[in-house]
């Protein structure tokens, strides 16, 4: 039978452990510090009120898609079908249709994308030739209390964007890395070798 | 309206008042705000918010509305009781420790007598002793509530609090005796008038805590025993025997256990500013003479309501800075550790009032 292996761990002995009390007066001073220092003024808490506040996204993170407009605020999306084509979970439905002003090429009728069935994996973006959709709204989560909420059809999608109520000055940026030259960003660089 | 005057001026009738000022604007309100500020408090040692969500529009008061909601909760929360229990003996188990608790405000006074009229509800002779047998009388509603549960872990749980009851109910005597030999009564008053003398002229008041430092210590381990709040709360003991006593409680007879265990927290306080940091006295006031009676009994029920926040405070400080005693330690620490302390605590004292008379 194989002898069990058990760890040894030495005791600490004395009078001054026996009585307890400076062990209890050092643990008293860590608490008794960070109790003041949170009293006034919740220097040391991290906890960010998440609904109330957020925490920065970053710009390439994929989040709910939106579709962009041209500067005459008419859709940029042309009805290529390049997106619904590459979608590896089929949850983009486009129908195209003819615009009566001419200056203005085909066009999406119907735009439809079911975010359940999203994967999030940012094919369309690469996909689309016009930049006409993109994954950069911030939305970190959605939350409906039923399923035909989560198809999102052309106008939402078009509409429901505001770049302001995404961002949090707060916690801009935070955990994103700020280099202060080329050699930290990318520390083991060679650099491009001289022709 | 001179016989109006005259009920109320009877000794009964006047008690009575006294009880209902005292438990409901001092005792209660203190324990219930507890309640909260423990939540808040511990928070704010481990850097965490605390409780701040319960609202009533845009209003939170910093979670001061987690009372109503915890109120509202608990009152609306279904009664139960366990297949197999003491139906009797369980429905009135919460109300034991919540009377205890309250019981012990009887004999504090919370500010110095004007004329025949005291602050106190009532001035008893045997004074402290009245104190013990109320806080034995402590773990009756733990007892009787873990054998009434029919549930294994309640049992534990109570049967843990006896035996710790019973270990720490010996040294919390022993340890007071050497208050009793300094100030030479049990009586509550004479102790409290005893801490107002001054030593080196009027430079320190003879306070309890420095007649008797190592009583200090003593007594007020004894009490966080009888509390049964952490290092010692192995009769709850939360990590093995899930809630201890009061596991099979729900809604407003839960609530009962921890109001009572709030409200015997400030009790304790109440108690260790009594009986170590002059009662209501405010130390160096007798300088000036001049002073009107109105301000110094305001004076002395603020010195006395301070003391009291802070020894609450130091208590929840206490309760997340220690870890919980193993149930032996708790035992071991008692029987062979705090009770030779406290005997020899009482022969040392001895000795020096021999010397010094």
């Amino acid at each position: 039978m194989m002898e069990l292996k058990v760890k040894r761990v030495e005791r600490v002995d004395g009078v001054k452990e026996a009585i307890f009390l400076p062990a209890i007066f050092n643990g008293l001073r860590l608490t008794v510090k960070h109790f003041w220092r949170n009293l006034f003024g919740a220097r040391d808490v991290v906890t960010i009120n998440y609904p109330e506040e957020k925490r920065h996204v970053s710009p390439r993170w994929r989040g709910r898609h939106r579709l962009t407009r041209l500067d005459n605020g008419f859709l940029s999306c042309v009805a290529c079908y390049m997106c619904e084509t590459v979608c590896p979970s089929k949850c983009i439905h486009i129908e195209a249709g003819e615009h009566p002003d001419l200056s203005v090429e085909k066009y999406p009728v119907v735009f439809d994308i079911d975010e359940l069935r999203c994967v999030f994996c940012g094919l369309c973006v690469e996909a689309c030739p016009k930049d006409a959709i993109r994954m950069d709204t911030g939305v970190v989560s959605m939350a409906y209390t039923s399923r035909q909420t989560f198809d999102f059809t052309r106008d939402l999608l078009r509409d429901n964007y505001d770049p302001k109520v995404h961002s949090n000055p707060k916690y801009e940026d935070q955990d994103l890395p700020k280099p202060d030259n080329q050699s930290e960003a990318l520390p083991h660089s060679q650099g491009i070798p001289a022709a | 309206m001179d016989f109006l005057l005259e009920i109320i001026m009877t000794p009964a009738v006047l008690a009575c008042i006294k009880i209902a000022v005292i438990i409901l604007l001092f005792a209660m309100p203190l324990g219930t705000v507890l309640t909260l500020m423990e939540r808040k408090w511990s928070a704010m040692i481990q850097d965490r918010v605390g409780p701040n969500r319960a609202n009533i529009g845009k209003f939170t008061g910093h979670g001061l509305l987690h009372l109503a909601a915890d109120g509202l909760k608990s009152i609306f929360k279904e009664d139960t009781i366990p297949k197999g229990a003491n139906g009797f003996l369980y429905l009135i188990a919460p109300f034991f420790g919540l009377i205890a608790a309250v019981a012990t405000f009887a004999i504090i006074p919370i500010a110095g007598p004007i004329g025949d009229f005291t602050f106190q509800v009532t001035d008893v002779n045997p004074g402290l002793l009245f104190i013990f047998a109320i806080t034995s009388l402590n773990v009756y509603g733990a007892v009787l509530a873990g054998t009434s549960s029919n549930s294994k872990f309640a049992l534990l749980g109570g049967t843990r609090a006896s035996a710790q009851m019973i270990s720490y109910e010996v040294f919390m005597g022993l340890a007071l005796m050497g208050i009793f030999m300094v100030y030479g009564t049990t009586r509550v008053s004479g102790i409290v008038n005893g801490q107002n003398e001054y030593w080196f002229g009027d430079l320190v008041p003879m306070w309890g805590i420095f007649t008797q430092p190592l009583g200090f210590i003593l007594f007020f381990t004894a009490l966080v025993a009888e509390t049964k709040r952490a290092p010692f709360d192995a009769p709850e003991g939360e990590s093995e025997i899930v809630a201890g006593y009061f596991l099979e409680y729900s809604g407003m007879r839960w609530s009962a256990f921890m109001l009572a265990e709030y409200v015997s927290l400030v009790g304790v306080a109440a108690l260790m500013t009594t009986l170590f940091f002059g009662g209501y006295h405010v130390p160096w006031l007798h300088l000036w003479e001049s002073a009107p009676q109105w301000l110094v009994t305001v004076l002395q029920i603020l010195k006395f309501t301070f003391f009291t926040v802070v020894f609450c405070w130091f208590q929840i400080q206490l309760r997340w800075t220690v870890p919980k005693f193993r149930f032996d330690q708790t035992m071991g620490l008692g029987w062979k550790k705090l009770l030779p302390l406290s005997l020899v605590n009482i022969i040392v004292t001895a000795l020096v009032i021999l010397t010094l008379a």
